[in-house]
């Protein structure tokens, strides 16, 4: 970079620091363990910022909620309005939304730290959203880092809750609406459904209990155990150290970066301010959830093109879509058109996400350590099922608006909810082969740049007058990150055995035959070595399912690079393809 | 930044030199560290590298000029953010003195100046450490080496022989007894929070089943809270909300018993009698002079449908786009919800008003486990 590399050291720290240290230190044997967590090393990537907006936008949550609680009263007794709001004069309403009112248009700076909250959980819960994204296409969920992942999800699912309570309180028409369906779904839950409604808002809804409950759930006990949760996020990933990206010299034994001190904590800083500025220009300029526009809640009235927020759209639009199948039987009712909605799309999406570590270690037998990520493109599989899932939420987030869509595309409504019935079913293996397809694209892409450089746009003219464009070699850094790639081992063909007579995995059964299947297609590949490894790459390398701790990649990779610059011609033509 | 010189291809081979960077080519790799994604794009780094702040001071002695004249330059430029950042911070406390509330203009005013200038000062303060972190302090880049995550084998062991020492010790292994009963000691513990949640709320019973509606109880137009004749309901076409009178404001009873009314023309009202085989078991039509009052809690999960297309005859629930054809008994002709809207039956009582003739004759609202 741009600056020099040494600072004058030659100046003496204050006798109030140092003596606060002294201090300290006598007692609690601190000089060590703080010197160490000074020196903590980052690594830097634009992505490995996502995690830290939901961890920003979660303190800038607590700061204004505060702040709102201060002022706010959760209670659904009915109060005759009188203020400065005039518009509203005289109607009846909760002294939960004549608060909010009150925080609105009497408190200073109340209607900003209103907003500047709703636009915080909407920014939580994407920065998780996109996070996790992250953490998913490249591999970093990966040994060690499975628990941190299931954390995750725990917390975007709370996260659900907390946003849906939190736009709730003020009781306005909107979110009250959104509070019976949320009720009627209850309601539809087999056998406990009408009790766990009536136990919830103590009697039928909406009854005089829901708001200070939720108040009570929204400020203390979700906050906390968040709270808790990424507390120990962070002292896991500070305790297992960061992933990092694949470069030169970044290796599975090292991690590379600035420190805590000053560097970090000056990045970092900064990063919060931005986000809290971002926040507060959208609350000073953006308007958002204006309850007084929607009025107090009546369950006799409803205003059209109501939408939840926007985290919440899924399951509107899982509502939306699906059919109206009911079930009766020896006098019950099976309302499969609400529990389908509310159970099957967060269960396939959530617990598909928890369950992926551990299904992926299964299918390829890696019980390695991880702390160089993926390039998507070099885990097609894991790649394609992401993005899969990506378009099937994104289906199911779209119908949610599906009246708006109408509108504006000038569609019939109905038909864009058939649309997005065809859609959910026929999009998400489209798009898991297209990917698939794109990925293996793209490796092929990386080993012809190995191989031939890449187009350097210079045109040159032959002595017999053809044109060719130069190719040049690609740089060292540009090598070390193509030639990071690693792929699952092939495991041993059905019916083979080892040296022990022990048969293969996959021999054993149904569920050794899709071991064997799920691994075939984890394996797949375009082999950028240049040594003509073929589709066997990593096989016989011993590094993959021996479980002896960590490799020490960085060796083989360099010892690979430097074959490959100089015997790239070597490869003889159709070796390295996918098998 | 300044690493796009550094990672030119190779120049040695004696041929012409890429050209600077070419569009459709890898761009130079970028540093991962404090690389952004200013960085990976070509484009935006050259233009901030054209921009003249990026001097190439590398290795230079502390005492160098360039590294002086730099240094001079971010200071001030840092020293400008945090000078904002107060001017802004007092900027805020005084919109907050100066600027009241309590209308909705002073409101919006008020909520302008404080959001602008805490967003200005939050900026400022950012902007100010980020320059200050980029251009005043030495690029250092340090790397860590990782410590096996796992203990090695003598500590496992050792952890395992003392597990096992401990265990032994505290008779737990070998005193079954104890180890049963102190298990069933804490159980009724485990419970106890659910059963402590029981008061939280009544059972449902057959609350779901009925509403206030009962056998002459009149029907409030909402909004006015006034009964109506069929004579004054007499445009053909229109959709009104009625609420049962004495209840207008009881929004449990109305969760329930909202109601919307439909005046049909002559002949335009189709609404099934039910049939068991041959025989006549109940008839739905329970309509006063071609109106007709349907339940307006919608089957699916309990919005309001609110919206009539006259035209078509088509009740819509906003929520999850429900429908269901108005003439034939409100029956579902596409969306989620599972069966038609109950009809209320009506009649007219002595002084000509709109009466329930009773409750609905089936719930009325979201399904349940209990309905049947």
């Amino acid at each position: 970079m741009s600056r020099p590399a040494v600072s004058d050291t030659d100046f003496d720290v204050p006798k109030a620091l140092s003596g606060t240290g002294g201090w300290l230190d006598d007692r609690f044997h601190g000089a060590r363990g703080f010197r160490v967590l000074m020196r903590k090393v980052f690594p830097d990537h634009w992505s490995f910022l996502l995690g830290e907006i939901a961890l920003w936008s979660f303190v800038v949550l607590l700061l204004t909620g505060t702040f709102l609680s201060l002022f706010f009263v959760p209670s659904m007794n009915e109060v005759v309005y009188h203020g400065s709001y005039t518009k509203l004069n005289g109607i009846r309403m909760s002294e939960a939304y004549a608060s909010t009112l009150n925080i609105s248009f009497d408190v200073r700076g109340g209607l900003l730290m209103r907003q500047i909250h709703h636009w915080a959980a909407d920014l939580f819960m994407a920065a998780l959203t996109i996070h996790m994204l992250r953490v998913f296409f490249t591999g970093a969920y990966r040994k060690p880092r499975e628990v941190n992942w299931l954390i995750g999800i725990i917390l975007f699912s709370l996260g659900l809750i907390e946003g849906l309570f939190g736009y709730s309180l003020p009781d306005d028409q909107l979110s009250g609406a959104g509070l019976r369906i949320f009720e009627g779904v209850l309601q539809g839950i087999p056998i406990v459904g009408t009790y766990l409604a009536y136990f919830l808002f103590g009697g039928p809804f909406p009854g005089h209990y829901i708001v200070p409950r939720m108040y009570i759930i929204h400020v203390l006990l979700i906050p906390g155990i968040l709270l808790a949760l990424i507390t120990a996020h962070l002292f896991i990933m500070f305790h297992q150290k960061h992933t990092q990206m694949p470069g030169k010299g970044n290796t599975e034994r090292n991690v590379t970066g600035q420190p805590f001190y000053p560097y970090f904590l000056a990045k970092g800083g900064a990063w919060f301010f931005f986000i809290f500025a971002a926040l507060t220009l959208l609350a000073t300029f953006a308007t958002i959830n204006p309850i007084w526009l929607y009025g107090p809640y009546t369950p006799v009235a409803i205003s059209s093109a109501s939408q939840p927020d926007w985290y919440m759209g899924i399951l509107e639009g899982s509502l939306r879509m699906m059919p109206a199948w009911e079930w009766n039987f020896l006098g019950h009712t099976l309302s499969l058109s609400v529990l389908i909605p509310f159970i099957v799309p967060l269960t396939v999406i959530l617990g598909g996400a928890s369950l992926w570590p551990f299904f992926e270690r299964w299918a390829t037998g890696d019980k390695s350590y991880h702390n160089i990520n993926d390039r998507p493109r070099n885990a097609p599989v894991r790649t394609g099922v992401g993005v899969a899932t990506v378009v099937f939420y994104g289906i199911l987030w779209a119908e949610g608006a599906n009246d708006v869509i109408a509108d504006k595309l000038q569609i019939p409504l109905y038909t864009v909810t058939w649309i997005a019935r065809v859609a959910i079913i026929i999009g998400p293996p489209i798009a898991f082969l297209i990917t698939r397809r794109v990925c293996l694209g793209l490796q092929r892409k990386d080993k012809e740049e190995l191989l031939h450089g890449y187009e350097s746009g210079i045109i040159r003219q032959l002595p017999h007058g053809e044109f060719i464009e130069v190719h040049q070699p690609v740089n060292e850094e540009r090598r070390a990150v193509i030639e990071a790639k690693k792929v699952p081992a092939l495991m041993p063909v059905p019916g083979s055995e080892d040296e022990n007579g022990i048969p293969a995995p996959s021999s054993r059964g149904a569920f050794g035959w899709a071991r064997g299947v799920a691994n075939r297609a984890f394996a797949e590949t375009v082999a950028v070595e240049a040594d003509g490894h073929g589709n066997g790459h990593g096989n016989g390398n011993g590094h993959h399912g021996d479980g002896h701790g960590p490799e020490v990649a960085g060796e083989e990779h360099e010892a690979v690079g430097a074959q490959g610059s100089t015997g790239s011609a070597a490869l003889p033509p159709g070796e390295g393809e996918e098998g | 930044m300044s690493d796009m010189e550094e990672t030119q291809g190779p120049e040695g081979s004696g041929g012409p030199v890429a050209p600077h960077r070419v569009i459709g080519t890898p761009p130079p790799a970028p540093r991962l560290l404090g690389s952004t994604a200013v960085t990976e794009d070509g484009e935006a780094a050259e233009a901030a590298a054209d921009e003249g702040f990026e001097e190439h001071l590398e290795g230079l002695p502390l005492d160098d000029p360039r590294v002086v004249v730099h240094g001079k330059r971010a200071e001030r430029v840092v020293a400008a953010c945090f000078t904002l950042a107060f001017i802004s911070g007092c900027g805020f406390i005084a919109a907050y003195v100066g600027l009241g509330v309590h209308t909705l203009d002073k409101t919006l005013r008020s909520n302008l100046a404080l959001g602008t200038s805490l967003s200005v000062t939050l900026v400022a303060l950012g902007l100010g450490a980020l320059i200050w972190v980029r251009h005043l302090m030495p690029d250092v880049e340090e790397t860590e080496q990782r410590h096996d995550l796992r203990s090695d084998e003598k500590e496992r062991q050792a952890f395992q022989a003392y597990f096992k020492e401990g265990t032994a010790n505290s008779q737990f292994v070998k005193r079954p007894l104890v180890r049963r009963t102190l298990m069933l000691g804490t159980l009724p513990l485990i419970a106890a929070p659910v059963v402590l949640l029981r008061d939280s709320g009544p059972q449902p019973g057959t609350s779901l089943r009925n509403t206030v509606w009962s056998p002459g109880r009149r029907l409030l137009v909402y909004g006015t809270n006034t009964p109506v004749t069929p004579a004054q309901f007499s445009a053909p076409g229109g959709m009104i909300t009625i609420v049962p009178d004495g209840f207008q404001d009881d929004q449990d009873a109305l969760t329930k018993a909202a109601v919307i009314l439909i005046k049909f023309r002559p002949g335009e009202l189709n609404i099934p009698t039910r049939y068991n085989g041959s025989t006549l078991i109940g008839t739905m039509n329970w309509t006063v002079d071609n109106i007709v009052a349907y339940s307006k809690i919608c089957t699916h999960v309990g919005c309001p449908v609110a919206l009539y297309e006259q035209t078509t005859h088509h009740i819509l629930c906003p929520c999850h786009q429900s429908t269901f054809e108005a003439p034939t008994g409100a029956t579902v002709i596409f969306g989620p919800a599972p069966r038609p809207l109950p009809q209320l039956p009506m009649t007219v009582d002595r002084e000509g008003f709109l009466v329930a003739r009773s409750d609905f004759t089936q719930p009325v609202g979201p399904s349940f486990w209990e309905r049947g």
